[in-house]
């Protein structure tokens, strides 16, 4: 089943044209990477499903729901979570604080006037914040401020930001950008992990060896278009993806 | 027809006092990325800068004069100034009048040792921290300043007459054709507003026309990439600021005649150049100019009596009014830039 | 108890308290000795702690946990204020409908100023507020002239209907009071030396900040609390965390404003009279100084804040060149005019020069304020505490920072 299907989709900044025509088909439980060289549009293209660009022509639908011109937080509440590239976590509160907020943004909804009952007595919440810890492996330093983790840490503790909301469909920027060799490759065990929950996701990766270990689909992005798209193993040999890659320069 | 140009002569003064604060409000934040709620206190210092020249230059000394008496039938006790005893009478008595404008020689000096010890010593370590701490700690010394003067002048308006040969006024309605006595306006505050746009156009010029200015109005634009070229900004920074505490002070010097200093009066135009910077857009220098003048004659025509009759009110709260409805309609004021100030 | 933890609960007590024998706590001078000018158990001063505590606690709601800096918080207590006289004119001398009106009326106002102020954000918003705040205390002295009396401040008369309640009471006004206890009055104990006051409007405010007290915290440990400090950490995230920080921040203004109602509302029942001045600007600077003094974001901090600023206000303007002579008596003469003349500056009148310095160095070197301080010190007597090291207590612990 289709998830996420983009069509037509046109942005500009002045005169640059950064996307261009881009259409792009996302199935239900597939890992769908998005790759190219620097520079080709991708986190263009992320931002335009989360409501941070608005394209200047063209359609986002999920789940039949029109993704284009909504505000942020009602994207997230249809089902869509974004790891950033940097990670972005609230640094001044604690990790399960950090947890505990997704949590109840996504069984309250965007707005409540909760004021009375106590956090902490909300037991749903508390059970469902301190298993993901568990998961990711942040249970015991739950009390721990979060600005005072590790790069990698932080980087997970997002991730399990998105998980604590059960999403349809996450969309990943780059998640081992800036990584050690070793680190990279505990959040690619992390994230075939949560694979196996079945939810939807879309990876923005410039490393190969992440794309190829998790992705079922590749759709290859260059100068603002979709130039091939296909299984991992068939984009591999592609000419044209070494063409976008190499763009002609003699090396 | 009298009564609009009447109108716009009336908010001239004031529009060139918002016009200066705000400029120098505007250098610092554009520069330092401060936000700096001390600026009116550097306005006030430099009208006690006037206050204090003109104490200094009186100071005298007490002769007994017994070919005289006073009223109790006792020799007359007579005060001559220091200064009319060095330079004779007449000139003594010229410098004591013009005691306000020589003040300019004084203000620099000490405005320029104020700016730098603020900026190294206070407003240095608070590059780095939230707005919310810089307005605080500036807040916090406006505070200080004001007090140490109140401590030492009093809290009483000290009057600082300008020099007699601007004390008249000027009858602007015969010289552009109106019946006479219908524009009536003080010498002493076209001064002011000669005043202001020269030092307004020597600092545009500084900064258009120099090597320092623009490398100075590069870092404006782009902090880092300056920093990135191996020129040694935060130095230049400095320089800025003391020449922002300058622009206040001298402001604050000049208008010593038009309203008689006293210790709050930095905090009430620091208020209205803070909505006058805003109103500008943050960060940009003709923005502040532009929108101090117009909020300056803005406020002047909503004192008119015809106005005030129509809107009660209106002349008191005309500048937030106007504040509120550009900043909402135009969050970056009448001519900000993109991204300043916006998360 | 009270749905609360175990924390919260003891932190509860204490205030509980503190602010229940505060006139045996305020006055641990006896009367006759020296020393009975530091004692603060009046009813006056006693009155202005809990009530600018009041003000403060429901300021901190916003700041302390949003981030957003309101400089104009004073023209919701100045409005109350001008609404609980009126209340006392018109209807009667129970204090309640003069409270609750007060509360009404500055959150109505708080809507309107928080919904438009609230578009935008960072020092747009400090402006905004600003704004409003400078024309409320503008038009108060002008053109609502009817409403407020200008600048002769709004006051009781003889012939005010007061139509629930007596207009006047054998040739004057009838004083301030809760079903017939009058505000104004005292029991006075005298224990030894020492002379204590219990004052029933002092226990009205006193009762009226507990449950203040106790509502913020329900607030802070609340979801809705939690909200408001991510809206504080990372406002951008939570927005694509799903929920529209917005509305939080929208009602974490108007209950902040309504508390600053409140706190107009008690002023008034304590002193029948409002003026403008309590709108002007530097008094919203006032409660930004006591929050931070005291901690913002920290639940006691802003009642320390606010206790703080009045005591010292108080006591510093009390002292003289005289006090200062006595004091310093026992030392050289010229050690002591050395001392009266360098600390001459700070005392009386030159308050406000203390408090600004206080200030600064606060913000420079405390952003936390005197609740960072005492944990700091905590911390420090934990540090040297064997069983702590073995544990590394070098990670940064959230519940420490709360």
């Amino acid at each position: 089943m289709e998830i996420l299907k983009v069509e037509g989709v046109n942005k500009s900044f002045g005169g640059l044209k950064a996307l261009n025509e881009v259409n792009l088909s996302v199935e239900q439980g597939n890992v769908h990477a998005i790759i190219g060289p620097n520079g080709a549009g991708k986190s263009t293209l992320l931002n335009c499903f989360v409501g941070r660009l608005t394209p200047d022509t063209g359609t986002v639908t999920f789940m039949g729901k029109n993704l284009i011109g909504i505000k942020p937080h009602e994207i997230n509440q249809a089902g869509v979570s974004r790891v950033f590239q940097t990670p972005e976590i609230f640094g001044d509160l604690s990790i399960l604080d950090n947890v505990v907020i997704p949590a109840l943004a996504s069984s309250d909804g965007s707005f409540t006037f909760n004021a009375w009952r106590g956090v902490r007595k909300r037991a749903e919440i508390q059970e469902k914040a301190e298993s993901i810890l568990e998961d990711i492996g942040l249970a015991e330093k739950k009390d721990v401020l979060a600005a005072s983790l590790s790069r990698g840490d932080k980087r997970r503790l997002e991730l399990a930001m998105c998980l604590v909301q059960d999403p349809k469909l996450v969309l990943l920027d780059e998640p081992t950008a800036g990584m050690s060799r070793a680190d990279t490759n505990n959040t690619i065990d992390l994230l075939k992990r949560i694979g196996e929950r079945g939810i939807t996701k879309i990876v923005i990766e410039h490393d190969m060896h992440v794309v190829f270990s998790l992705a079922n689909k590749v759709s290859v992005l260059a100068q603002g278009t979709v130039i091939v798209e296909g299984k991992p193993e068939d984009i591999k040999g592609d000419p044209r993806v070494q063409e976008a890659y190499l763009g002609g320069a003699h090396i | 027809m009298d009564a609009i140009f009447l109108q716009i002569l009336n908010g001239l003064d004031k529009g060139s006092a918002y016009a200066l604060i705000a400029l120098g409000l505007t250098l610092i934040f554009g520069t330092l990325g401060v936000v700096n709620f001390a600026h009116g206190a550097l306005f006030m210092l430099g009208a006690f800068c006037a206050v204090t020249l003109n104490g200094i230059l009186s100071l005298s000394f007490t002769t007994i004069d017994d070919s005289r008496t006073d009223f109790l039938g006792n020799p007359l006790r007579v005060e001559t100034p220091y200064v009319e005893s060095w330079f004779g009478p007449e000139i003594g008595a010229a410098i004591i009048q013009w005691s306000v404008p020589l003040s300019i020689l004084f203000a620099i000096p000490v405005m320029v040792l104020v700016g730098l010890i603020m900026e190294r010593g206070l407003i240095k370590h608070f590059y780095r921290r939230p707005h919310a701490d810089q307005i605080l700690v500036t807040f916090g010394l406006a505070i200080v300043l004001q007090e140490i003067i109140k401590y030492f002048f009093g809290a009483n308006p000290i009057p600082t007459p300008a020099p007699p040969s601007f004390a008249g006024s000027f009858d602007f309605g015969v010289w552009l054709g109106f019946s006479p006595g219908s524009i009536i306006y003080p010498y002493w505050r076209m001064v002011y507003f000669a005043f202001a746009i020269g030092i307004i156009g020597a600092v545009f010029a500084f900064l258009r026309y120099t090597t320092f200015g623009m490398v100075v109005r590069a870092g404006m634009a782009d902090r880092e990439t300056v920093g990135f070229l191996g020129i040694n900004i935060d130095r230049r920074f400095t320089i800025m600021f003391a020449i922002a505490a300058v622009v206040a002070g001298l402001a604050g010097v000049m208008y010593a005649p038009i309203n008689s200093p006293n210790y709050h009066m930095g905090m009430d135009f620091l208020v209205l150049s803070f909505v006058v910077v805003v109103v500008g857009g943050m960060g940009s220098l003709a923005g502040a100019v532009l929108a101090g003048f117009l909020l300056g004659i803005l406020e002047s025509f909503a004192s008119m009596a015809q106005v005030v009759a129509l809107f009660p009110g209106i002349n008191q709260i005309v500048i937030y009014l106007v504040a509120i409805i550009v900043l909402l309609t135009r969050p970056r004021g009448l001519m900000g830039r993109k991204g300043v100030m916006e998360d | 108890m009270l749905g609360l933890n175990k924390k919260d609960t003891t932190l509860l007590i204490i205030v509980v308290i503190m602010t229940m024998f505060a006139p045996f706590i305020l006055n641990p001078f006896p009367e006759t000795s020296q020393l009975a000018q530091f004692n603060a158990g009046y009813p006056d001063l006693m009155q202005r702690f809990v009530i600018f505590g009041i003000f403060a606690i429901g300021f901190n709601i916003l700041f302390g946990l949003t981030g957003y800096l309101s400089f104009g918080h004073a023209a919701f207590l100045g409005v109350g204020s001008y609404a609980g006289v009126w209340m006392m004119k018109l209807l009667t001398m129970n204090v309640i409908p003069a409270i609750l009106m007060s509360m009404i009326v500055a959150g109505l106002f708080s809507i309107l100023v928080g919904y438009i102020s609230l578009r935008r954000s960072g020092i747009y918003f400090s402006i905004l507020t600003l704004a409003f705040a400078q024309m409320s205390f503008s038009l108060a002295y002008s053109v609502l002239t009817p409403i407020t009396n200008g600048e002769t401040g709004l006051q009781l008369a003889l012939d005010d209907p007061r139509i629930l309640g007596v207009s006047q009471v054998a040739g004057s006004i009838p004083p301030a009071s809760l079903f017939g206890l009058a505000m104004r009055d005292s029991y006075e104990m005298t224990l030894g030396g020492w002379a204590f006051t219990f004052n029933v409007g002092y226990y009205l405010c006193a009762v009226v900040m507990i449950v203040a007290f106790y509502i913020a915290i329900r607030i802070f440990r609340s979801p809705f609390g939690l909200m408001l400090k991510a809206v504080k950490s990372n406002q951008q995230r939570l927005n694509y965390t799903g929920v529209n920080s917005k509305p939080y921040t929208f009602a974490a203004f108007v209950i902040s404003g309504m508390y600053a109602g409140l706190a107009g509302g008690l002023m008034v029942a304590m002193d029948p009279l409002a003026g403008a001045e309590r709108m002007q600007w530097t008094a919203s600077g006032e409660v930004v100084l006591m929050t931070i003094l005291g901690g913002a974001g920290t639940l006691f901090g802003p009642v320390l804040g606010a206790g703080f600023i009045k005591y010292f206000e108080n006591i510093f303007s009390k002292i003289n060149d005289t006090i200062l002579h006595q004091w310093f008596a026992a030392l050289p003469d010229g050690i002591e005019d050395t001392l009266v003349f360098l600390i001459h500056p700070f005392i009386g009148k030159g308050w406000h020069l203390t408090l600004g310095i206080v200030f600064m160095l606060v913000v420079i070197f405390l952003p936390g304020g005197i609740m960072e301080g005492i944990r700091r010190i905590v911390d420090l007597f934990k540090r040297r505490s064997p069983k702590d090291e073995v544990s590394g207590g070098a990670v940064p612990s959230a519940k420490a920072a709360e």
